[in-house]
Formats: C-alpha cells, sequence, structure tokens
C-alpha cells in the first residue's frame, strides 16, 4: 500500500488501533480496557509462569492430535466420497450437517461420556475440524480430470495405488486448503473445549482471570493465542502456495 | 463381411484386434455405436476417421476397455476383452499426466503400477524418454513443457509398458500446427521401429492419410464403418514431398467428397 509515495508495511494499521486502544485505555473508560501497554507488560510476566508453561502444553497437545485424528480421519472419508456416489450419498448430509451445527451444544454430552479432561478436549478438536477437511478433499477428489482416472484404470492401478498414487496427489490443493481451513477450526475447538470444561489448560486460566478480574491477564492470554492462531494459519497458506502451480496445469 | 473389410484381411493376414458386432447405447438413449464390425491388422496403424458424432473415441474407449459395450465381443489376439489389460496401452488426447511428478516418473507410472522396482523401471522409461525425443528433459515437470512435449511423455508412457496394442485418442489435437506435423513425422518412425499396432482417432484427413497404412471411415446416424481406405503413398519420399505428392491429395480429396454431405 502507498500513502502520498510513501510505502506503508503491511501490518501498519495494527499499530495504528494499539495508538487508539492505548489512549482509550489511559481514560480509564472501562475495567474491561485497560491500557494496551498494561497488557504487553502482563504478557510477559504472564508467559514464563509455570501455569501458562502448563496450560500452553496442553492446549498445543490436544490441538496437535486433535488435528491429526481429524486429518488422518477425514482425508480418506472424503476421498472415498468423492470415488464413490454410494458412499456420498449416505455421508454427504451427515458432513454438511455438523459443518453447520452450534458443535458447542454437544461439548457437554462428550463431557458426559468422556468426562473433564484432555480426552473431551480432543475430541471437541476432532469435531470442529474434520467437517471441512472432509468436505475438501471430496470437492478435489471431484474435480481430477477424467482422463486422469481413465489413465489410471487404462495402466490397471489397483484401489489401492490409484488412493495413494494418483487420488490424494490429484486432490492435493483442495486437501491442503481443507487442513488450513480445519486447523483454525482446530483451534476454536481447542479452545471452546476447554473453556466449557474448565478445569485445565487455558480453560482453568480464563476462569481464574475472569472470576477475578484480571482483565489485563485476560486480554494478554487472549493476545498469545490470537497470535498463535494467525501463525498456523499463514504457515499453512505458505505451504498451499506451494502446491498452488499445480492445481492450475491440472485441467 | 464387407468387400472392404475382406481387402484388408487379404493384405494383412494377422488380425490383432476383432470388433464384432459392437452397439453401444449410453444411458439415457444416445446410440454411440451400431453393430459395428472392424478389424484391425497387427503391426499397422490404422486411424479411425470420422465426422463428430460416429463414435470414434467411443470404440477406442471400448477396445481399451475403459467403456462397456451393450452388445457384442471385442477380442485383442484371440481373448475377450472385459476391461483395462496389459497387451493395450493409451494415449490420452489431453496427456493426462500426472502435473506432481516428472517427465521421467510420468513415463515409467505404468511400470510403477505393474510393480517394477525403480531402476528397472527408469531404465526402461529412459529409452522411450529418448524415443520420442526428449532426451534431457527426464527431471522437467509438465508444466514445464510444451503441449507437443507432453504428448510425446504420454506416448513414452504408452511404449514403456510395452503393450502390443497402442490406443491413440486424437493425440495430436492438442497441439499446436507446426508441432503436429514433426510429432505426424516422429510417429511413422516409431510404428516402423516398434512393430506394435496402433489404432489411432482422428478428425483431420490429412493426418489419417499421412500416418495410416489403413484408415477406416466411420460415418454418424446410424454410426457404421463405411469404407476402408489403404492409402498406398510411397514412404520412401521426404515428408514434404509426401504432402505434395498427387497420390496423397487425391486420397484426401476422395476422403472429404465422401464426408462432405455429413458436415453441416
Amino acid at each position: 500500500m502507498n500513502i502520498f509515495g510513501i510505502k506503508i508495511p503491511m501490518m501498519a494499521s495494527l499499530i495504528l488501533w494499539a495508538i487508539v486502544w492505548e489512549i482509550v485505555g489511559q481514560l480509564e473508560l472501562s475495567i474491561l480496557l485497560p491500557p494496551f501497554s498494561h497488557i504487553i507488560i502482563r504478557m510477559f510476566e504472564v508467559i514464563p509462569t509455570a501455569t501458562f508453561m502448563n496450560a500452553l502444553w496442553i492446549t498445543a497437545k490436544c490441538f496437535l492430535i486433535g488435528t491429526a485424528i481429524a486429518i488422518v480421519v477425514g482425508i480418506p472419508i472424503g476421498v472415498l466420497m468423492g470415488r464413490s456416489i454410494v458412499i456420498d450419498r449416505m455421508l454427504l448430509p451427515w458432513v454438511n450437517m455438523f459443518l453447520s451445527a452450534p458443535l458447542t451444544a454437544l461439548v457437554p454430552v462428550l463431557m458426559t461420556l468422556f468426562g473433564f479432561g484432555t480426552k473431551t478436549i480432543i475430541l471437541t478438536t476432532v469435531l470442529f475440524a474434520i467437517w471441512i477437511i472432509v468436505l475438501d478433499a471430496r470437492a478435489g477428489v471431484k474435480n481430477i480430470t477424467p482422463s486422469l482416472v481413465e489413465m489410471t484404470k487404462s495402466f490397471q492401478a489397483d484401489f489401492w495405488q490409484a488412493f495413494t498414487k494418483v487420488y490424494v496427489w490429484a486432490a492435493m490443493p483442495e486437501i491442503l486448503a481443507g487442513i488450513r481451513l480445519g486447523c483454525i477450526r482446530s483451534i476454536k475447538g481447542v479452545i471452546i473445549g476447554q473453556l466449557l470444561v474448565s478445569v485445565v489448560g487455558f480453560g482453568r486460566l480464563f476462569e481464574l482471570y475472569s472470576a477475578n478480574f484480571l482483565m489485563e491477564h485476560m486480554w494478554a492470554l487472549l493476545f498469545v493465542l490470537f497470535f498463535f492462531a494467525f501463525l498456523i494459519a499463514e504457515g499453512l497458506g505458505v505451504l498451499e502456495r506451494k502446491f498452488e502451480y499445480y492445481a492450475a496445469s491440472r485441467n | 463381411m464387407s468387400a472392404a473389410a475382406e481387402a484388408v484381411s487379404d493384405n494383412a493376414p494377422q488380425i490383432a484386434v476383432e470388433v464384432d458386432h459392437v452397439t453401444k447405447i449410453y444411458p439415457g438413449g444416445v446410440e454411440a455405436l451400431n453393430d459395428m464390425t472392424i478389424q484391425f491388422p497387427r503391426g499397422e496403424l490404422t486411424s479411425l476417421l470420422g465426422p463428430s458424432g460416429c463414435g470414434k473415441t467411443t470404440l477406442l474407449k471400448i477396445i481399451a476397455g475403459l467403456l462397456k459395450q451393450t452388445s457384442g465381443t471385442v477380442k485383442v489376439n484371440g481373448v475377450d476383452v472385459t476391461g483395462p489389460g496389459k497387451e493395450r496401452a493409451f494415449v490420452f488426447q489431453d496427456f493426462a499426466l500426472m502435473p506432481w511428478a516428472s517427465v521421467m516418473r510420468n513415463a515409467a507410472f505404468g511400470l510403477e503400477l505393474q510393480g517394477m522396482s525403480k531402476s528397472e523401471r527408469e531404465a526402461i522409461a529412459e529409452k522411450y524418454i529418448d524415443v520420442v525425443g526428449l532426451k534431457g528433459y527426464e527431471n522437467l515437470y509438465p508444466h514445464e513443457l510444451s503441449g507437443g512435449m507432453r504428448q510425446r511423455v504420454g506416448l513414452a508412457r504408452a511404449l514403456a509398458v510395452n503393450a502390443e496394442v497402442l490406443l491413440m485418442d486424437e493425440p495430436f489435437s492438442a497441439v499446436d500446427e507446426q508441432t503436429r506435423r514433426k510429432f505426424q513425422e516422429d510417429i511413422l518412425e516409431v510404428v516402423d521401429d516398434e512393430q506394435k499396432t496402433f489404432i489411432f482417432v482422428t478428425h483431420s484427413i490429412e493426418e489419417a492419410v499421412y500416418v495410416s497404412q489403413s484408415i477406416a471411415l466411420l460415418l454418424p446416424r446410424p454410426s457404421r464403418v463405411s469404407e476402408i481406405i489403404r492409402p498406398d503413398i510411397r514412404r520412401d519420399i521426404s515428408p514434404d514431398a509426401i504432402r505434395r505428392d498427387p497420390v496423397y491429395l487425391d486420397i484426401v480429396e476422395r476422403i472429404w467428397q465422401g464426408l462432405r454431405t455429413y458436415v453441416e
């Protein structure tokens, strides 16, 4: 972006908003909005503590396991749906329903089934992430050029070869888009799961801070989470762009 | 059997592919082939030539085992075709290369699916990459190649599996004119060297006359083999001389006169 011939970096607007925040915070209009500088100072105070590191570890663990399950289960289901009309007809209504359903309402059910521990949080993460991964893998497989499928058949690939050597790769641009969107939903899932379970990880910290009106701590925590979410989404975006060259050359 | 078809069997005693009373009706009732009978002599290049809608690509895909005929039989070396098989290889109109794989892996893919070891299949693929004139391009990817070069990879892949019958579905239609001429000259060499049976679908009269030992002229509504032409043009002269040869030009003209009534 250029203003009056001066090149403005992409994130410049964030600095402007931080300044506005600082001014509003210094005016002490609301307890909910402490000055920005205080939050930053609090951030560096909170991060090295054992409770924070412990919460981060639990979150990272649940996020990674949950996302991994969603990917490993979601991609094959999506590929199968894309290749088989029968499986597609059977599963598509469910996938579409869960994709748009208010999944938060299901977390209490998971809690009664799996208790107040990491198991419930992992399952919540899976539940949030898997549907978009399934749908995108399905769309990718449906987009495979018909002649590529014919090629696979005419050289007599068996089912496993066709799946692992052609279909998954041909659908890779969509699969990666699905994984990126799935990860963003995973982050939501892992946080919402913890908030509802509220006795472990960041859920416990949020509970603690909000119950004691520790707004600076609360914001510091949120900033850290936003930062991680942004980092993950951007990192996957870079990976996705690396595969884009062949999405264009597929057809 | 028609007189024209008999003439073929007189000239070439051995039949590689036999299509016997094949009918194909697509779901929805569209009749693509109606009781078609045709034979393809071994070791020759036979073109299927005809206006669009005459079922030439459908016939090729039935021979390939990619489509199921509604009735009738297809035999390759006397054995019924029930699906794709090792003795047939297909060259696709839009190349059907894997964009994520190098020229080498694409060319060796048929062998990879057969479970051949990497060093073995790459040695074979290397040979055929050389045959189609792509030596030195082994490590490039399809999007780095021109259309003509991509189809050469498709041809190398089909040659590498050492099938007896090569089925080519309008292989040059997505290639620009200059590249196509060079490719046609090269395909004549491959036909001479490889001793395989080629079945070649095209809608270009000049291309069919130039590359074929025999041309099956297909006509639509109802789809049928109207005539089999053996363009006995001289092969001992240069490609440019062939294209100016009166015999060549006469055959092109004759086929055009036969087809023009079917073109709106």
